[in-house]
């Protein structure tokens, strides 16, 4: 699938050249002969799905990891980084996906962290203003990190390294936690600096993303270039086949009609233990049996807060969590369980499973209180492997049985298990936070299928995401969190992509258009 | 918030005063009680600051009342062995620092679990130190001098308590503010706290954790090892197995009263130093049950003073009422057993510790990110 067609003028030397890259950790190949080009000026996006190389690759490039065969060109010279700051001298710089930013420390602070020799204070804060004029990227250097947005975070990590003049900028996943107008800001300045000369590595496996801003693809699977081609000649589909090496399942049409209530919040507020938490401000909505709620909004908006409040973790004043009719506002989370309000967390490992406990004792820990899989306080160890069991069954979750460790399963693989755990107890009300978050494509395609499935039988489900497109899918009705508020929730469709773009930035006026539009459930 | 900043180390300085108040009221000479709150503050402050140099690298070591001992035989060992006093200090830095970087060793390289690690340390310290003190209990060590200032040391009320201390005393100063200097200021300050704050980020960017906490712990092994051989050369002095009786506990203690900075870690030994110090005094004294409660007023006070709940209307007549019933409780003595005088310090450091922990929001404040996480380099 060799469609090599990068066609910018005339052809000049490579800025940097990778050449048989070959890493392999124990009992996996990260990257296996990997070569490809970087041309000066040139967007390049490196695609691929979760655990096909990609990290490994930058993190090569970027001198944090050592790898066993291969070589790099950077400049017709011979590129070997024993370290970050030996590539950073070099003229690489890295934004990461989960941002190395220090929250207590302020940004001018963090920047100076990320420079080898950073000037005196008041020189840097003056360059920081200027670097952030040019390229439009507002920040105000005294602030403490904590306190910004995920975007204003990035756009630190985009000036650090700005600062130290980098020829090659790579940028892992950079778009997955920005709403979509803060990711037309971010190609707005990319391209400015494309257009400067900078070769900028471009990390996602957000399709369109990919066709609108970069020049060539190089593709990943298992390690290995699996194609290498021109995004803009391809369309998201055929990426898509290329990424994951199959074709995809088109998603299940749904067309479910609400039933009676089944969550019923009314102005919740909570006040949150985290100095850099949310706290959350009169939420109020109701959530109808047989209907999929999706709560869009940008990391770190209060989605954990409401998951905590809802899951029984915090408790909440009397009065404003009604399940059904019953008032379970300061019912503990297994009392909630067991009258069907089950909830599946965001963090996989350590919060929603114990990493070195079995995936029978996993099952243990949620499904007692509803599954009755103890007796007198001793466990009921068979039935208890038979629940486990019937979820590795029926979620298709790929492990040697219910005696494995819930640590060593893949992330599609516990998200599947953990996920099965929660429906197989039929639930009236499930609330999962971000179900398909570090899941491969075909994992996450039959999660999405097992929420509509389970809303089709009458249950209410509501869906935290930071995935747009996910809850487009998935989602009946539709709300966005923002500064710790809902919205009211409006039929999926009814608006449109950059109307919950502006929403997610905390647009006040787009949120009252949204209570014009809003649908009495 | 800024209220907040600006009000609390007035407010501890009032608790530092309300001690002075009930000096007083005792019989007891203010200016010789300040000057021995001072020598009783020592260990604790060298051990506490070292410590929260530690905490602030993101690493939390438990084993300070271990080193402490070692460095309170090794100080009083070198010292008797070699004639001279700044040997016995030399010699107690270096054994706290050897001790921690096996703490360090193992936590850091061979990953194990830092609270279990800190404990054994503690242990393992205790028990080899009164295998090496076998042969030095009874014995005298080298006189340590003060450092008199002829002329200025001999003035009244200024001279004894500021200006006739010995070396370690302007030592410990010299450090609170080099710590402050180094933390707040310097580059490889700010990398430290980088490194307490997230580990992970840090190492992406390049900087080698485990070799920046390994010298954290070496600091703060050191620190503490000073601050043990200051109790058994200066402030006791002498060798007794088991001497550092729970001050390693209460620098630990300190440091989270201080919320990890430098200048308020410092008010904490002093608080601190002026509890261990008025309870010995008062076991000699006439106390009565209405004292006691005058001293529960004035935990309370602290409390009140700690939490911030209380508006400044409260706070100030919760101060007026302890000192006006700390008098009259002195014009009424019976005296109570002096064991429940001896529980103070400690009963103070738990009262602390609970009460900062407590607020959860206000404990997650200063504290470092990832303090007490094992760092892994993966990928």
């Amino acid at each position: 699938m060799q469609c090599d067609g990068f066609a910018k003028g005339p052809r000049v030397t490579p800025l940097l050249s990778i050449n048989g890259i070959t890493k392999a950790y124990p009992g996996v190949v990260a990257n296996d002969d990997v070569s490809f080009t970087l041309m000066p000026g040139e967007i390049h996006a490196l695609l691929g799905e979760n655990g096909a190389g990609k990290s490994t690759l930058v993190k090569t490039i970027y001198g944090l990891v050592r790898p066993d065969a291969g070589s790099m060109m950077l400049g017709g010279k011979a590129f070997q980084p024993s370290n970050p700051q030996a590539a950073r001298a070099a003229g690489i710089g890295m934004v990461f996906q989960h941002f190395s930013l220090f929250e207590a420390m302020s940004v001018a602070e963090n920047i100076a962290l990320g420079m080898t020799s950073p000037p005196d204070r008041r020189e840097l804060s003056r360059s920081i203003s200027e670097t952030s004029a040019r390229y439009g990227l507002e920040v105000d250097p005294f602030r403490q990190v904590g306190d910004l947005s995920v975007g204003e975070r990035q756009r630190v990590e985009i000036i650090r390294c700005l600062l130290q003049q980098p020829r090659v900028l790579i940028m892992d996943e950079p778009t997955s936690v920005l709403t979509p107008q803060e990711v037309w800001t971010l190609f707005e300045t990319l391209r400015q600096l494309s257009a400067e000369g900078v070769a900028i590595l471009y990390i996602s496996h957000k399709l369109e993303e990919i066709r609108a801003l970069c020049d060539r693809a190089t593709i990943l699977r298992g390690g290995k270039v699996v194609a290498s081609c021109t995004p803009v000649e391809e369309t998201a589909q055929s990426l898509a086949e290329m990424m994951i090496g199959q074709s995809m399942a088109a998603p299940a049409v749904h067309n479910r009609t609400p039933g009676d209530l089944a969550l019923d919040v009314q102005s919740l507020n909570v006040k949150s233990d985290d100095p850099f938490g949310v706290d959350l401000k009169d939420i109020s909505f109701s959530l109808m049996s047989g209907q999929i709620l999706g709560v869009a909004g940008v990391a770190g908006n209060g989605q954990d807060e409401l998951m905590l409040a809802l899951s029984g973790e915090t408790l909440v004043t009397p009065e404003t969590l009604f399940l059904g009719r019953r008032d379970i506002s300061v019912a503990r989370p297994n009392e909630r369980r067991v009258s069907g309000l089950l909830c599946a967390p965001e963090e996989r490992l350590g919060h929603a499973a114990a990493p070195a406990m079995s995936l029978t004792d996993n099952a243990f820990l949620t499904g007692n209180a509803r599954e009755r899989l103890s007796w007198n306080g001793f466990i009921k160890s068979q039935v208890t492997s038979n629940f486990a069991r019937a979820i590795i069954a029926g979620f298709d979750v790929r492990t040697p049985g219910p005696t494995a460790l819930a640590g060593s399963l893949s992330g599609g693989n516990l998200q599947k298990f953990l996920m099965g755990r929660e429906i197989m107890q039929r639930p009236r009300v499930l609330v999962v936070n971000q179900p398909t978050w570090g899941v491969d494509a075909k994992a996450a395609g039959d999660i999405r299928r097992a929420l509509s499935t389970l809303a089709d039988e009458g249950a209410g489900v509501i869906v935290i995401s930071q995935d747009l497109d996910e809850l487009m899918e998935v989602a009946d009705v539709f709300s966005v969190i923002a500064g710790g508020r809902l919205s009211e929730p409006v039929k999926t469709g009814s608006i449109s992509i950059e109307e919950i773009g502006l929403m997610m930035g905390g647009d006040a006026s787009v949120t009252q258009q949204m209570e014009a539009l809003h649908v009495d459930p | 918030m800024t209220v907040e900043r600006l009000t609390q180390p007035v407010l501890i300085t009032l608790a530092l005063v309300a001690l002075a108040v009930f000096a007083l009221i005792s019989g007891l000479d203010p200016v010789l009680l300040g000057a021995s709150i001072i020598i009783a503050a020592q260990p604790l402050l060298l051990a506490a600051i070292g410590e929260m140099v530690v905490e602030k690298s993101g690493v939390l070591n438990l084993g300070v009342e271990g080193m402490m001992i070692i460095g309170a035989i090794a100080g009083f060992a070198f010292a008797v062995e070699s004639g001279s006093p700044w040997v016995g200090f030399l010699g107690a830095a270096l054994a706290g620092a050897a001790l921690a970087l096996v703490f360090g060793v193992l936590t850091q390289v061979l990953l194990s679990n830092q609270v279990a690690t800190g404990l054994a340390l503690t242990l393992f310290g205790l028990g080899l130190a009164a295998l090496i003190g076998q042969p030095y209990s009874g014995l005298k060590p080298p006189a340590f001098g003060s450092l008199d200032i002829p002329g200025l040391s001999d003035l009244p009320v200024v001279g004894p308590l500021f200006l006739s201390h010995d070396a370690v005393v302007y030592f410990a100063l010299g450090l609170v503010i080099a710590v402050w200097l180094f933390l707040g200021r310097s580059r490889p300050g700010m990398i430290l706290r980088a490194v307490g704050e997230n580990h992970a980020a840090a190492h992406a960017l390049g900087y080698n954790v485990i070799a920046i906490r390994l010298a954290a712990i070496a600091f703060g092994g050191a620190c503490a090892g000073l601050g043990g051989a200051y109790l058994s050369l200066v402030r006791v002095p002498q060798w007794n197995e088991g001497m550092t009786a729970g001050a390693g506990w209460i620098a630990l203690a300190i440091v989270v009263f201080g919320a990890w900075k430098p200048w308020r870690v410092m008010l904490g030994a002093y608080l601190f130093g002026g509890v261990t110090i008025l309870q010995l005094n008062l076991q000699a004294a006439n106390l009565t049950p209405l004292w006691l409660l005058a001293f529960g007023l004035f935990l309370f006070a602290i409390w009140r003073t700690l939490t911030s709940r209380a508006g400044p209307i409260e706070l100030l007549l919760l101060w007026l009422g302890t000192i006006a019933l700390g008098t009259w409780s002195a014009a009424y003595p019976i005296s109570i057993q002096a064991q429940y005088l001896s529980m103070t310090p400690y009963l103070v450091t738990i009262i602390v510790l609970v009460v900062m922990s407590a607020d959860r929001l206000r404990a997650n404040q200063n504290a470092p990110a990832s303090l007490g996480q094992v760092f892994h380099k993966s990928g």
